[in-house]
């Protein structure tokens, strides 16, 4: 048990370390590592444009998408140097945030089904951050139950014309293209009948309109289809078969290994160790103690847990599904921790002006922006059914939609 | 809003008061306030003597079963009244533990499907505590679902035989009597199948096991029918309808408002306000306030839902759902707060002997027993269904076992 | 990075679940805890047999030479079979306490003893209620002689010897406290058994009367050297502690898919599938925790004292957490003596006391980041 690197690991680590050194954009350094959840901008510089930036700069060097081959505009480096690169990349990884998507979902599905023309044509600009990919999976009426979908796309001779609605797709209004799932055939068993798409966002009859959300900040979209034309060469996967071919999408989705998990645990142990309580500095409260260990120790178990899954990769074996928990554990934790920074402010704890709160209203634009993480991609309660079918061998719920034709399945609750 | 009683209520509360001070058994006062939950006992006498002795001074006087009619050996009281006695009982109420499964849901069912001759001859004694009842519902394959059961029972001439086994009978090993349900045809779906009985515990053929619990002690037992004649005279409604019969009982359990319910917070504030830590008193310690304050909230919270509650009765309205969160607030509550007090000992908090000051072993039985509280009388899994279902009017579960006919259950996992 | 046990230590795993499965099912355990005995003595001598006492003593000392990793990979095979011996006071806390500050001679005369399963040893630490402090130390010791009482002592009652910490100044400093070493065989110490939450491991009073002691490590080091065999304990009962949370996880696991109920197996209700993935989640945690402890006592890392706290909380809640929901999902059945879940629940619970109540490592956690955070 060690946490060193073997001699290729340490090379690679040296490289990557040496080439982040001379080309990250280091202006803004400070504020990427202030930033938290709930709050990731810049002041003075667009965002987007900045990632954009370093995602080509990143590319040029050949330091995009390390794992994808290099004919789609990777490294084809191993796993462990994917998560070396992470690590030493740090807080300037906060800017791949609007390439998640693409690189960690709708890239590997292109891979896995799209013709080799289209994977030469569409991957290397999307490894590079040139065209940035939404996901269109969630509707009104598929949440956790994706399955649940009704966007239709219909067949009109080598087209598809699609009609729907899909919501919360993350960045979809600086997005050029994206994967889309439809329903194709409503008359049977509703995993039977969906099929998958890649489209060009900018394509007539596609209009975005943003979700102001709980927190007052706008990341996702409503996606409306009206009569959006697919020529079927940009199908992925059978029709009918697109189930399965989501699978894989949403399969890459929870493979991000190393991927640190916001916990809010950093800034809430900063914060106590420079208040001033009434009688004291707040870190040497047992009250607040108490509360910090208990997060420590469950901050630190998502740290060393995602260390262990790292170290099942850099041995070439396949991590186990430890890996699982942490958007579990991380969601409630980071909106309890918010509260409790809050609480820890007194009254004044309710103002989030960044000039009146304390840590320049970090903890409530944490609050506020947390109950989000514990839906989006996939819900605690989904989250739970996970661990507990695929990890500890539990029974699946009992479906009552699995074998009914999906007009068949209600679509109210009640009268 | 007030809390003062209405001119009729102060009369019946003062009239109670006098008696009680007259007549409670004063040399148990002191101990039975220091018994908290996996700690019911008494020193030197056997608590079901002393109980049996106060229930039946209490019937005399009339003050037993308040709520039932006068003929059946009760008070005809108004639910009002019967908690104010409540109140006024205080803790010799914890001596009538044996009675309440007999007060609060076999009396009940027998005065609903009993015949009058029945009625008059089981219910006055069972009220005066000189004949104890249990009830006879639980089975190792029907615990949550407890129409899951498989106890048969089948006809033969005017009886019926009854073969199978119970468990979780509180008081199997002393009562008189039991009510008991069993299945009377299992070619029908699980509901449907059900007849109820009471019968003598004495009957040949029933054999009464008791169990050693997690914590060590034994309040249960199992009952093992082999053979048992009951004649068809003492069946409890008609024959396939044991189901709608047991929930008139369970009901009625459900309904036992204004019971005292532990929390375990009295015990625990008393021992941080007398703890020395090597920094101060406990109770000084921010800490410490904290979960304090937290648990404080929640017993309070209970205490005056119960009030609502008795509110509501002494307008003579039917109480709100409200009081169902009762035992599922409690069960957790108690189990964190025996932990809490075993942590703020240190290691010694795991020594359990009689040695040690009474203070500190009572919270070690509490850890030990708390589990219990979370299963017994509907898992705390199953309260939360109640709740969501009956309150807040949500869907049930998927039952896959509703048309199926009983015999065709699966009954292994895998 | 290879942040795993390795292939032999992984193989010694299976080896010791094996050993323990077959010498050490719940029926040995029961015994112990019904009180037909006071600990399981051909276990002991199996376990010694088998190298697992002396797995983390050199060689020179007659143990087995391997390390902390090995000692860690037992420590989570003696908790998940609930091994009825006084393993964790024994090699945990007395023979930690000899390597750690013992002279030549003591390592000679204590170490092999202990890996041939001659002698059983604990640590007399506590003065009744309490956490570990120096002011609670109370225990007279001058010229040589100890006087005062130890309570509880795990495995006192059965043990050859102690260490124990004695107060040898009344500065009101750290420096007041010495430890020692004391043969219990050679009188002046009366050992009375006493009942606890968890019978299947004893806890005792110890009475030092004019009692003969030698020095353990320099006058006025004993809270030091404390600290230290207090942190080292801490992550090998953090395996045992993970070890038994895993154990309570499978126990209801399996219960949930056999049970039938409403037609269905009780596995397939959320309420108690989310229960048993909570469950997972904090044996999980607590297990990555214990790893990094693990790496930080094999190598005497600076961040022992940082990663033994964290792995001894994190390990402290799961197991109380899996031991307690392991009845909840097994209802009634759970709550019966014949069923094993009670006996995880008792050692869950006792063991979230015995090196110091988890408020006590809450504390020293936050107290070691923030000084961490400070230098």
């Amino acid at each position: 048990m060690n946490f060193d690197d073997t001699p290729q690991e340490a090379a690679f680590r040296a490289e990557a370390k040496a080439w982040i050194a001379a080309n990250a954009p280091k202006q803004y350094e400070d504020e990427l590592k202030k930033s938290s959840l709930g709050r990731t901008a810049l002041k003075g510089a667009n965002i987007l444009e900045v990632a954009k930036a370093w995602q080509k700069k990143k590319a040029d060097a050949g330091w995009a998408c390390l794992h994808w081959p290099r004919e789609y505009g990777g490294r084809g480096a191993t796993p462990i140097e994917r998560v070396i690169w992470q690590q030493e990349e740090g807080a300037f990884g906060k800017l791949s945030g609007m390439f998640i998507i693409g690189h960690g979902m709708c890239g590997p599905t292109m891979m896995a089904f799209a013709g080799e023309a289209e994977k030469k044509r569409y991957l290397p600009p999307l490894a590079s951050g040139e065209k940035v990919w939404c996901q269109l999976f969630s509707e009104p009426a598929g949440g956790s139950d994706v399955a649940g979908l009704r966007t239709r796309a219909e067949k009109n001779g080598d087209d598809w014309i699609v009609n729907g609605q899909k919501i919360w797709t993350s960045g979809a209004h600086y997005s050029d293209y994206g994967i889309l799932l439809t329903r194709t055939d409503p008359n049977v068993a509703k995993h039977r009948g969906l099929t998958m798409f890649f489209l060009d966002m900018k394509s007539p009859g596609v209009e975005i309109k943003p979700i102001k959300q709980a927190n007052g900040a706008s990341d996702f979209n409503e996606v409306y289809f009206t009569d959006v034309k697919i020529p079927d060469s940009q199908r992925l996967g059978a029709v009918n078969d697109g189930w399965n071919v989501s699978l894989t999408t949403l399969m890459n989705e929870r493979m991000s290994i190393g991927a640190g998990v916001s916990t809010g645990f950093p800034e809430l142990f900063e914060f106590c160790n420079s208040l001033m309580l009434d009688d004291g500095p707040a870190i040497e409260d047992r009250n607040v103690r108490s509360k910090l260990a208990s997060w420590a120790v469950k901050a630190s178990g998502l740290k060393y847990t995602s260390m262990r899954a790292i170290s099942a990769l850099s041995k070439g074996e396949r991590p186990g599904p430890e890996n699982s928990i942490g958007k579990l554990v991380a969601g409630s934790m980071i909106q309890d921790v918010a509260a409790y920074a809050l609480d820890l402010q007194g009254a004044a704890g309710v103002l989030a002006g960044a000039e009146d709160a304390e840590a320049t209203g970090k903890f409530q634009a944490m609050l506020l922006r947390a109950p989000g993480t514990r839906v989006e991609g996939g819900t605690d309660e989904i989250m739970r059914n996970i661990i507990a079918e695929r990890v500890l061998g539990l029974p699946g719920d009992i479906r009552v939609d699995k074998d009914v034709p999906f007009n068949k399945i209600p679509t109210k609750g009640r009268g | 809003m007030n809390f003062d009683d209405t001119p009729q209520e102060a009369a019946f509360r003062t009239e109670a008061r006098a008696w009680i001070a007259a007549n409670a058994p004063k040399q148990y006062e002191a101990e039975l306030s220091k018994s908290s939950l996996g700690r019911i006992s008494l020193a030197k006498d056997d608590i079901v003597d002393v109980g049996k002795a106060w229930q039946k001074q209490k019937a005399e006087g009339g003050w037993a079963c308040l709520h039932w009619p006068k003929e059946y050996g009760g008070r005809g009281a108004t639910p009002i009244e019967k908690v104010i006695w409540q109140q006024e009982e205080g803790v010799y109420g914890k001596l009538t533990q044996p009675f309440q499964i007999g007060e609060g849901m076999c009396g009940p069912t027998v005065m609903a499907f009993g015949s009058e001759e029945h009625k008059r001859h089981y219910l006055p004694k069972l009220a005066s505590g000189e004949q104890i009842w249990c009830q006879l519902f639980s089975e190792p394959a029907g615990g949550s679902d407890v129409a899951g059961l498989r106890t048969r029972a089948e006809k033969q001439g005017d009886n019926w035989i009854v073969n199978g086994q119970k468990i979780w009978t509180s008081g199997a090993h002393y009562s008189d009597y039991g009510l008991l349900i069993t299945r009377t045809d299992p070619n029908v779906p699980k509901h449907k199948g059900l007849t109820m009985f009471f019968l003598d515990m004495k009957s040949k053929g029933v054999e009464v096991r008791p169990i050693k619990q997690a914590n060590g002690m034994q309040e249960f037992n199992e009952v093992y029918f082999t053979d048992v004649v009951i004649p068809d005279s003492q069946r409890l409604g008609n024959v396939g309808d044991g189901w709608n019969v047991s929930l008139t009982t369970l009901m009625n359990e459900r309904m036992s408002i204004g019971a005292r319910l532990a929390t375990g917070f009295p015990e625990i504030f008393e021992f941080c306000s007398s703890l020395m830590t090597e920094d101060g008193p406990a109770i000084d310690d921010r800490a410490t306030r904290s979960k304090l304050a937290g648990w404080a909230v929640k017993a309070s919270g209970l205490k005056y839902t119960s009030y609502r509650a008795v509110s509501a009765l002494s307008k003579g309205e039917r109480p709100g759902p409200e009081n169902s969160i009762g035992k599922l607030v409690a069960g957790v509550m108690l189990q964190d707060i025996a932990s809490y007090a075993m942590d703020l000992q240190g290691a010694a908090g795991a020594l359990t002997g009689a040695a040690e000051e009474l203070a500190t072993g009572q919270f070690q039985q509490m850890l030990l027993s708390a589990p219990s509280m979370r299963i017994a009388g509907g898992t705390d899994e199953i309260l939360r269904n109640i709740i969501a279902e009956r309150v807040l009017g949500l869907p049930g579960d998927i039952r896959v076992d509703k048309d199926v006919p009983f015999n065709k259950i699966p009954t292994k996992g895998r | 990075m290879n942040f795993d046990f390795s292939d032999e230590q992984k193989q010694m795993r299976d080896e010791a679940r094996k050993f323990l499965a077959e010498k050490c099912p719940p029926k040995a355990v029961r015994a112990v805890l019904d009180g037909h005995a006071s600990y399981d003595k051909e276990l002991w001598k199996g376990l010694a047999e088998m190298g697992f006492l002396g797995v983390a003593i050199p060689e020179e000392f007659g143990g087995a030479g391997a390390g902390h990793l090995e000692l860690c990979v037992i420590a989570e095979e003696m908790g998940r079979a609930l091994a009825p011996v006084p393993f964790s006071s024994t090699v945990y806390l007395a023979a930690e306490a000899i390597l750690l500050a013992g002279s030549a001679a003591q390592k000679k005369k204590w170490l092999p003893a202990i890996a041939s399963g001659e002698a059983i040893g604990t640590l007399a630490l506590f003065e009744g209620k309490g956490n570990p402090s120096p002011d609670g130390i109370k225990l007279a010791a001058s010229g040589g002689s100890l006087n005062g009482v130890k309570k509880p002592v795990p495995d006192g009652a059965i043990a050859d010897f102690a260490v124990v910490t004695g107060r040898t100044g009344s500065t009101g400093r750290d420096g007041d406290i010495s430890l020692f070493l004391v043969d219990l065989k050679a009188g002046g110490v009366e050992a009375k058994a006493l009942t606890s939450l968890d019978p299947s491991r004893g806890q005792a009073e110890l009475t030092f009367r004019n009692c003969k002691a030698e020095p353990l490590g320099a006058a006025g080091e004993g809270w030091s050297i404390l600290t230290q065999v207090l942190d080292r304990a801490a992550v090998l009962m953090a395996f045992e502690q993970v070890g038994g949370a895993d154990r309570a996880l499978e126990m209801g696991r399996d219960y949930a898919l056999d049970r039938i109920a409403f037609g269905r197996p009780i596995g397939s209700f959320q309420a108690v599938k989310h229960m048993l993935a909570d469950m997972y989640v904090s044996a999980t945690l607590a297990r990555s925790n214990c790893y990094y402890g693990a790496w930080a006592l094999s190598t005497n890392a600076s961040e022992l004292p940082e990663a033994a706290a964290a792995a001894r909380i994190s390990a402290t809640q799961a197991f109380q957490h899996c031991a307690k929901n392991n009845i909840q999902v097994h209802g009634g059945m759970g709550f019966t003596w014949e069923f094993d879940c009670h006996m995880y629940y008792r050692r869950a619970n006792a063991t979230a006391l015995g090196l110091g109540s988890l408020s006590y490592w809450e504390d020293a956690l936050i107290d070691r980041m923030r000084k961490k955070n400070a230098a």
